[in-house]
């Protein structure tokens, strides 16, 4: 997957303040590193028509502190398992920004656009020229700085590292 | 001119790093000193299979813990502990931990593997602790750890600072809990968030090692990146004793005009104990607003208050006394050494008269692991997080208090203000 150069996107599902990690993931799923089995279980505390909501969504819009708690990676991979392409909210937790970019799943920070975001709107994001397109208008966010643009592009911290390693085989 | 002024985290990052003169917000790549995985080792070594040609770097930075879910509950699990038992005797991990020794954090520590002014990463986001003992210590996903194996370094971003100034006496019944509570209620769940907290002032200066491990496991509920307190006698004297040799070699200190985001100052000797209400922990109100609550359960544990220390205060509380009427009264120490330590003084045998049910040492039901409720329970817990569903049903409530307020409610079988039995 690459998020380089095509805005990525579609429905959205649209979350609170303090969304966190053990409401994104039970610990009792984390058995499982398998994105697609993970994402069964994601948001299973919010409840069956909200996990099916997110299923059918592209795009989670969250408010403060996106992912606070625990340092599980699953919270992140899960929501790549259920087909999210992008996860924009008004801030991250550390250790879910660390694991959305290590995933390689487009965390992307603009309060600006979560204000303008409905539930169910449709969203899309170029990650690249740092834009979120949106029913009520265009937003940009901080551009990655460069390592974080590498790892991501590579989809992820382990296929980059993997990258790295194939390439010093080769010298 | 003279170099600009640093903290603590600036300084530990620009060790690690092999670079000077890092403003916050600035990405560079780390040496860590020590890798902690837990139980989430299994994780990492799935994850270093499918990298084809991979070799461990440093298996000697390497340090597994299976502390969470432990012994195995299933057969799966069991399997899990078994690749991690295999894979660090085939690859020489450096500092292997079984089932049977505690909460990772809290072993590496005593085992002297925490060092001042060196960098753990670890795959638990309540790796802040080894900032009791003047370390950087920060939680990160297992594939950074896979990572780290395989390159040795990872990407870090020197965070700003915010410097937590306590002082005061704390009053009887009211603990670092507590000033963390209170702390984590007014600054709210992302007060710190990506920010290294140095805590300062008379009061820390005051508190033990176990004190201090407090504090800086509960900055992590600020959202912080790290958690510091500047080593001194005491922390060198519990150094001494953990076997490290050298203790000061990679001390850092902040500079006196360093600068910092955000800095404020609590006054201990007014706070009154604290009570984290479902379903965050920055639910905070002062335990008076919720003495009554009627509870099924009470949990001592956790790398936030299951040491010495924390099983004394209980015991001392419930000494020659019965816990309420169906509750059921869980402890799990912290580690081995605490266990082991709290048979000897009779700590053990005056809990389980007083009717506990003292599990292994590990991290238990904060983990989710054994003590779960049933739809409509409610837990008070001496744990660091209440969110939902940790402890079993998602319509279940779970209560953050110290180990007093526990013992105290323990003994009533409502939350119970601990200055009512100390007395």
């Amino acid at each position: 997957m690459s998020t380089e150069r095509t805005p990525v996107g579609g429905r959205c599902v649209k979350l609170d303040d303090h969304i966190n990690s053990d409401v994104i993931i039970p610990g009792r799923y984390l058995t499982s590193i398998d994105p697609l089995e993970l994402a069964k279980h994601a948001f299973e505390p919010l409840g069956r028509e909200f996990q099916d909501r997110f299923v059918a969504a592209k795009v989670v819009v969250a408010g403060r502190n996106f992912g606070c708690g625990s340092a599980r990676e699953q919270a992140a991979s899960c929501l790549i398992g259920a087909g999210i392409q992008a996860v924009i909210a008004t801030s991250f937790a550390r250790v879910f920004f660390r694991n959305a970019i290590n995933t390689g799943l487009a965390a992307l920070q603009s309060a600006e656009a979560v204000a303008h975001i409905a539930d169910g709107d449709e969203v899309f994001v170029n990650v690249a020229a740092g834009i979120i397109d949106t029913p009520r208008g265009r937003f940009s966010f901080p551009p990655y700085p460069e390592n974080l643009t590498l790892i991501l592009n590579a989809g992820g911290l382990i296929p980059y590292v993997s990258r790295t390693l194939a390439a010093e085989a080769h010298k | 001119m003279s170099a600009p002024a640093r903290t603590f985290a600036q300084k530990a990052i620009e060790r690690a790093s092999g670079s000077t003169g890092l403003a916050p917000g600035t990405i560079v790549e780390v040496k860590p000193d020590l890798y902690m995985s837990h139980t989430a080792s299994w994780r990492c070594i799935k994850t270093f299979e499918k990298l084809a040609g991979a070799k461990i770097r440093h298996p000697e930075r390497i340090a597994m813990v299976m502390d969470h879910v432990s012994p195995a509950p299933t057969a799966q699990v069991a399997g899990h502990h078994r690749l991690c038992r295999e894979f660090a005797r085939r690859y020489g991990v450096g500092h292997f931990f079984d089932v049977n020794e505690g909460i990772a954090h809290l072993v590496l520590m005593e085992r002297g593997l925490i060092r001042p002014g060196e960098i753990i990463i670890g795959t638990d986001s309540h790796s802040t602790i080894y900032g009791a003992l003047g370390a950087f210590g920060t939680g990160v996903g297992f594939s950074e750890i896979t990572a780290t194996w395989v390159t040795g370094v990872l990407w870090m971003m020197v965070p700003e600072s915010m410097k937590v100034t306590l002082d005061g006496k704390l009053p009887p019944g009211v603990y670092p809990k507590d000033v963390m509570l209170k702390l984590i209620g007014d600054l709210t769940a992302d007060g710190a968030t990506y920010m290294s907290v140095e805590f300062e002032g008379s009061l820390t200066r005051m508190m033990s090692i176990s004190e201090r491990m407090t504090l800086c496991n509960l900055a992590m509920e600020l959202g912080a990146k790290n958690a510091f307190v500047r080593p001194d006698s005491v922390a060198y004297e519990y150094l001494t004793a953990a076997g490290v040799a050298d203790p000061s070699r990679h001390a850092l200190l902040p500079d006196a005009d360093a600068r910092y985001v955000h800095e404020l100052s609590i006054d201990a000797a007014q706070l009154a104990p604290q009570v984290a209400c479902p379903h965050a922990v920055d639910n905070v109100r002062s335990v008076g607003d919720v003495a009554g609550v009627k509870l099924d359960q009470v949990f001592v544990g956790s790398c936030a208050n299951a040491k010495y220390d924390d099983l004394l205060e209980v015991a001392s509380i419930l000494k020659g006394k019965k816990i309420a009427a169906g509750i059921r009264l869980l402890i799990t120490p912290g580690s081995r050494d605490t266990m082991k330590r709290a048979a000897d003084s009779g700590v053990l045998s005056t809990l389980i008269e007083a009717g506990a049910i003292i599990t292994n040492p590990g991290c238990g039901a904060c983990a989710g692991d054994g003590g779960a409720m049933d739809k409509g329970e409610v837990t008070l817990s001496t744990a660091n997080r209440n969110f939902r569903g940790r402890m079993g049903s998602y319509e279940s409530d779970i209560y953050l208090a110290s180990p007093a307020t526990a013992a105290a409610s323990a003994l009533t079988g409502v939350i119970t203000d601990p200055r009512e039995v100390l007395a």
